[in-house]
């Protein structure tokens, strides 16, 4: 359950974002389309806590993450927010498997190998868990990014044009699987991106 | 998995670097382990090994040579001096204690020393095995000694002249039998093959009656038991004898400081003799040789300071390379801090390692050198424990790498998780 009200925010004078309300329930999903340039990342930023709002509310499962002091804003969003990013990154000298531990670590949340391996296997790359990030294709590095936003079982799962270096093929299977995933942990879904090809597969969407 | 383990996994993913800082330290906390404990055991050797001597009278010549020689028997005597002459010294009622040393014959490099009992007691030398000798040509051998040459009491061997091995003159008239060994003391007792002075006289005078010299001994005997008062009808019946006698060196301890004072002037200006001062002498060869030490330690101390600058390098540019990672990190919930301990076990694991393998390569240095020393003056270098100079030297190398990794962190903590990760690339 995530919620905005009145939400801007502004890296100088000549560039002021203000951005539409939002509220997206558990197990829902929304689909934000925009051009470069219309603020998209910096939505997402202000969504996962990256960035403070000038004025406005983000609120997740109650909680106003505007008002969270830096170090619990660090482990709620360690908690309660996944993130894909637009290319797929995780810790190049660790193998998937460390990543994912890592991950649940630092939430606090205490490490689950079985959760770890359940995700993986969910993703159908378990068979990748011990190898290392650069020895994996494009669809899989996709895939472990997926995975590493839904490892701490999120509240809220944020997509940051998770679907821009595929195919289409690979395109649809992404969208399906983060669909598929959010509905999976109970989570709700904000995917952001420029990529009008899955635009069918929302039934909710707003322009920016 | 937490953030100890990747600071671990982070420096193995960079094995060049991490070798290179590593190495780096090894060798500048190698060579100035290595110094200290050179420098640590020389100076316990040589404390040891002139304690109780206040003074070394010899023949003239360079006074550090004839410490060098009469005292630590590691280089040629300046010469013989006339024994009547040596008790003259001895006589003087400021001296508390003198015990004359003769050698100039060796045993497959180890030197064969003729002197009186007092030269054990010196040293505090005690026989483990056998007696104390009797007679000329009964040794007693230094720990060393035994244990290299495999000598046990009973074993006979010949001297050869010369102080070097292999010198081409053999003494194979002149046998002497090994009676006792001497419990190890760590000084230059353990490397000496010691007897009583007649031997070396005999030895070295081929002519002359058995019966004459066994006279002649007993007399000696007797001159050192009763503390160099000598009974007159000895003297005169052996003057002729008495006269031509002569020994390497007097070693001297004074009843009081008055004799350092007034002795070796006396010595060097009224007799052809002269007199040293091993105190004074090896803390001229000490200052020599600190000279050299410290040129090395001021070389490693700078090693040290490359190789910290190494550190700071390798994770400063690991950080830079790895922003991205590390803004992932922080969206995960990793707090600054968190990274900053990451970093933190990545740089003391160079240091922990470097310290080690420096370490290590000091006690393999030590022995190397040990084995070289030990080869060319039969001088054996202790093993060596800990010293507290390293335990400082182990507190500053941590130091030098908590300080350079917290200077490379130092971007950690002006991280833009939002705008690196907003980066397109």
């Amino acid at each position: 359950m995530i919620v905005t009200k009145g939400l801007c925010f502004s890296y100088d004078k000549e560039q002021y974002f203000r951005f539409p309300d939002i509220e997206i329930e558990k197990k829902g999903h929304l689909l934000m389309l925009g051009d470069s340039g219309v603020g998209k990342t910096t939505f997402l930023h202000l969504l996962a806590g990256l960035l403070k709002p000038a004025e406005g509310t983000v609120s997740i499962e109650g909680t106003d993450i505007a008002k969270l002091s830096h170090r619990k804003l660090d482990k709620f969003r360690g908690r309660h927010i996944g993130i894909v990013f637009q290319k797929a990154q995780f810790i190049h000298s660790l193998t998937v498997e460390e990543n994912l531990l890592l991950i649940q670590n630092l939430s606090g949340a205490g490490q689950d190998k079985g959760r770890v391996h359940a995700i993986l296997e969910r993703l159908n790359i378990a068979q990748k868990a011990h190898s290392k990030g650069t020895n994996l294709s494009e669809g899989q590095k996709q895939r472990v990014s997926i995975a590493a936003a839904l490892v701490n079982n999120p509240d809220v799962i944020l997509a940051d044009e998770p679907t821009s270096s595929l195919d289409d093929k690979n395109c649809t299977a992404v969208t399906e699987l983060l669909k598929e995933q959010a509905l999976q942990t109970n989570a709700s879904l904000v995917v952001i991106t420029h990529d009008h090809r899955i635009a069918s597969q929302f039934s909710n969407s707003i322009r920016l | 998995m937490n953030v100890y383990k990747l600071g671990v996994k982070n420096a193995l993913a960079n094995p060049l670097s991490t070798l290179l800082s590593i190495l780096l330290l090894v060798l500048s906390i190698g060579l100035i382990s290595l110094m200290f404990q050179i420098t640590r055991q020389l100076d316990n050797k040589l404390e040891k090994n002139i304690r109780g001597i206040d003074m070394v009278v010899g023949a003239k010549g360079s006074p550090l040579q004839l410490v060098l020689s009469s005292v630590l028997h590691i280089d040629v005597p300046t010469g013989n001096i006339k024994l009547k002459e040596a008790r003259r010294v001895s006589r003087n009622p400021l001296v508390k204690q003198s015990i004359p040393v003769s050698y100039g014959d060796n045993y497959k490099g180890y030197r064969i020393l003729g002197t009186s009992k007092d030269f054990l007691e010196l040293y505090g030398a005690e026989t483990g095995a056998g007696r104390l000798w009797e007679k000329p040509f009964e040794v007693v051998i230094g720990a060393t000694v035994a244990d290299k040459l495999q000598l046990s009491p009973g074993s006979t061997f010949s001297g050869s002249h010369g102080l070097m091995e292999n010198s081409a003159e053999s003494h194979d008239h002149h046998p002497f039998t090994v009676v006792g060994i001497l419990k190890p003391t760590s000084t230059v007792a353990d490397q000496l093959i010691i007897c009583n002075l007649e031997s070396i006289w005999l030895v070295h005078d081929h002519g002359g009656s058995e019966e004459h010299q066994e006279d002649e001994h007993d007399h000696e005997e007797h001159a050192h038991e009763d503390g160099h008062d000598h009974e007159h009808e000895h003297e005169h019946e052996a003057h002729i004898r008495e006269e031509d006698k002569e020994i390497t060196s007097l070693l001297v301890k004074f009843k009081n400081p008055m004799g350092m004072i007034t002795l070796p002037r006396m010595i060097n200006d009224k007799t052809n003799m002269q007199a040293a001062l091993p105190n004074y002498e090896i803390e001229r060869l000490s200052n020599l040789l600190s000279a050299g030490s410290k040129a090395i330690t001021l070389i490693a101390a700078v090693i040290m300071l490359v190789s910290g600058i190494s550190i700071f390098v390798n994770l400063y540019k690991a950080v830079r390379e790895r922003k991205y990672e590390m803004a992932l990190l922080r969206t995960y919930g990793a707090s600054q801090w968190q990274l900053l301990l990451s970093m933190l076990v990545e740089g003391l694991l160079i240091g922990l390692v470097g310290f080690v393998g420096g370490i290590l390569l000091s006690r393999l240095g030590l022995l190397v050198l040990g084995g070289y020393i030990e080869e060319s003056y039969q001088y054996a270098l202790g093993s060596a424990g800990i010293m507290k100079e390293e335990v400082f030297l182990f507190i500053f190398t941590i130091l030098l790498t908590i300080f350079a990794t917290i200077l490379a962190a130092v971007p950690v903590f002006y991280l833009n998780v939002s705008k690196i990760l907003a980066k397109d690339d």
